[in-house]
């Protein structure tokens, strides 16, 4: 039993209690069944499984996955630092239902949002009729799915950005205004350094959740190998053609990947959060 | 705040045709990414008719649907509440080794694809898994079924309610705990008379975050349901079966259910955060 350095802590009781039950439901539920996962993939033979998670397909949609995450990751870093700039900044009838209305990708079933992009962006959607116009291919076609994560990763960079624009202080700029500064310069010298560290979470924090993203995305995707297949929707193609040792292979991979990403975005934060105190 | 001079106030103010620009800039493309979306899914599914409207709704597959759903959110926000009230009181109200690890443990699930939630159950129960002869030999029958459902469910909201509660926790500190327990209070009187009225809007926030992912979760249940009609199938599959089958009036007013209920989430979650700023009672 472990003895506490304090002895104001040992008056609260239930330590015992509160502590073991976190530990046996986080074993159960996560721990378990993940490293079941690492176990089951230790079963493959080494040879197939670099065959299997370097197959040209597979690339393919590492290529996809990481390219559509990223783009689309981007794009919200620009508009979700204007939304949340607007929104903290700026007063304007019905703010706070915008405000509100940001969570919704948070609050909205994907596979809801992933029919409802697909109608809008098809060749005969209210988007996509002018789009085909132009020349421009959008459901059905990696573009298609860079629009669905960007509509799954805004509310990840606006709301990493807006606490810090809240908190940063207006007499910091007015101090560099009375200094002779003029408004440009202040917001690319004063405010965006002290936003910087938020804005690149949240970028990353929509680029992780893109990555995995697959309810919104399957719809609008046209799931064509080799061009518009997603590495989730792979794992799931593997798993119904009964190739479990092919989708544990690549979930794996994608694991590992996940894993390095929450890593880095832990970091960052702390980064920021540690400079924010 | 110390009052600065008018013309200093004005210097940090963007001009008007700036700010106007922004938020005409911002409107536009909120309104093409989030607002867009949502009309059409309404419009898609009244586009036959109120009567085709209702008839989708009071399909008995889909009701079936529904009932599953309810259950699988239910259950997942049961189980993730008291985990989360029992995670907080250990992380929060004490010290121990590996404290921080503990934390970071508890968010993983957020960190996983829906897809690989889903695979992680079907690799330990499913027939070829690590538990799956055993199950088999018993008669349990987990994977595409209503457990494997319930634990891809539960697996995806996890950390919602914990996440919520243990910086709210923190912030409270103990003083009034320890105050309780001196003056002669048992371990649940505290937690029931002194605790809980501290955390209650925290723990309802967390609540209604939980419950709106428990019900729209896709990718993982997905992978373990096995789609068998009438059985297997929560709302979000089912609206994914009828889209598949052409039948899309139904699949949208099925899918407008789930967003009715998405902006309902929404008005909860900016009732519940007005009422703990009014109280000074919120995390973060």
């Amino acid at each position: 039993m472990f003895r506490f350095p304090s002895c104001r802590r040992k008056v609260i009781p239930g330590f015992g209690l509160s502590l073991g039950f976190t530990l046996f439901y986080l074993g159960l539920i996560v721990i378990i069944p993940l490293a079941a996962t690492f176990l089951k993939s230790a079963e493959l033979d080494w040879s197939e499984f670099r065959a299997t998670v370097g197959s040209p397909r597979v690339m393919a949609s590492y290529r996809l996955s990481f390219g559509a995450s990223l783009a689309a990751a981007l794009v919200n870093g620009v508009f979700g630092f204007l939304t949340a700039w607007v929104l903290v900044r700026y007063s304007f009838p019905g703010r706070r239902i915008v405000d509100a209305l940001v969570d919704l990708p948070f609050a909205l079933p994907t596979a809801v949002a992933g029919i409802a992009l697909t109608t809008i962006y098809a060749e005969t959607g209210w988007m996509g009729q002018w789009m085909k116009e132009v020349g421009i291919k959008a459901a059905f076609s990696p573009l298609g799915i860079m629009i669905a994560l960007i509509f799954v990763g805004l509310p990840f960079v606006v709301r990493t950005i807006q606490p810090v624009l809240e908190d940063l202080d207006a007499e910091l700029e007015e101090v560099a205004a009375s200094l002779g500064a003029s408004r440009f310069k202040t917001i690319t010298k004063v405010v965006f350094p002290s936003v910087f560290p938020a804005l690149i979470t949240g970028i990353a924090l929509a680029f992780a959740r893109g990555v995995g993203e697959y309810g919104s995305v399957v719809f609008i995707s046209g799931n064509m190998p080799m061009k518009t297949e997603i590495t989730p929707l792979l794992i799931i193609t593997k798993l119904e053609q009964y190739d479990t040792a092919g989708a544990t292979a690549i979930a794996v991979v994608m694991l590992v990947i996940s894993f390095v990403l929450l890593l880095l975005i832990n970091l960052l934060q702390a980064g920021y959060a540690g400079r924010r105190a | 705040m110390i009052r600065s001079h008018p013309e200093l106030r004005r210097s940090v103010q963007d001009p008007a045709w700036v700010r106007g620009g922004a938020i005409a800039l911002v409107l536009l493309f909120l309104g093409l990414v989030l607002f867009m979306p949502l009309i059409a899914v309404f419009r898609e599914a009244l586009r036959k008719g109120a009567d085709a409207y209702w008839a989708a709704l009071r399909n008995p597959e889909t009701l079936d649907a529904v009932r599953l759903t309810l259950l699988a959110a239910l259950l997942a926000v049961i189980f993730n509440a008291v985990f989360g009230l029992m995670a907080s009181w250990a992380i929060a109200k004490f010290r121990f080794p590996g404290r921080h690890i503990l934390i970071s443990l508890i968010d993983l699930p957020f960190a996983v694809s829906p897809v690989v939630s889903g695979l992680v159950y079907v690799l330990l129960f499913g027939a070829q898994g690590v538990l799956g002869p055993w199950l088999q030999a018993h008669g349990f029958r987990i994977i595409f079924a209503v457990p494997g459902i319930v634990l891809a469910t539960v697996f995806v909201t996890f950390p919602f309610i914990a996440r919520e509660l243990i910086p709210l926790m923190e912030a409270q500190g103990t003083d009034e705990e320890e105050s309780a327990v001196v003056l002669g209070a048992n371990g649940w009187q505290t937690f029931w008379r002194v605790t809980l009225p501290n955390i209650k809007w925290g723990l309802l926030y967390g609540i209604i975050l939980c419950n709106a992912r428990a019900m729209g979760e896709f990718g993982a249940v997905s992978v373990v349901s096995g789609h068998i009609r009438g059985q297997t199938t929560t709302v979000p599959l089912q609206v994914e079966m009828l889209y598949n089958e052409y039948n899309f009036v139904a699949a949208f007013a099925v899918a407008s259910m789930l967003a009715i209920l998405a902006l309902i989430t929404l008005v909860l979650k900016s009732v519940v955060e007005w009422c703990a700023k009014r109280k000074g009672m919120v995390a973060g």
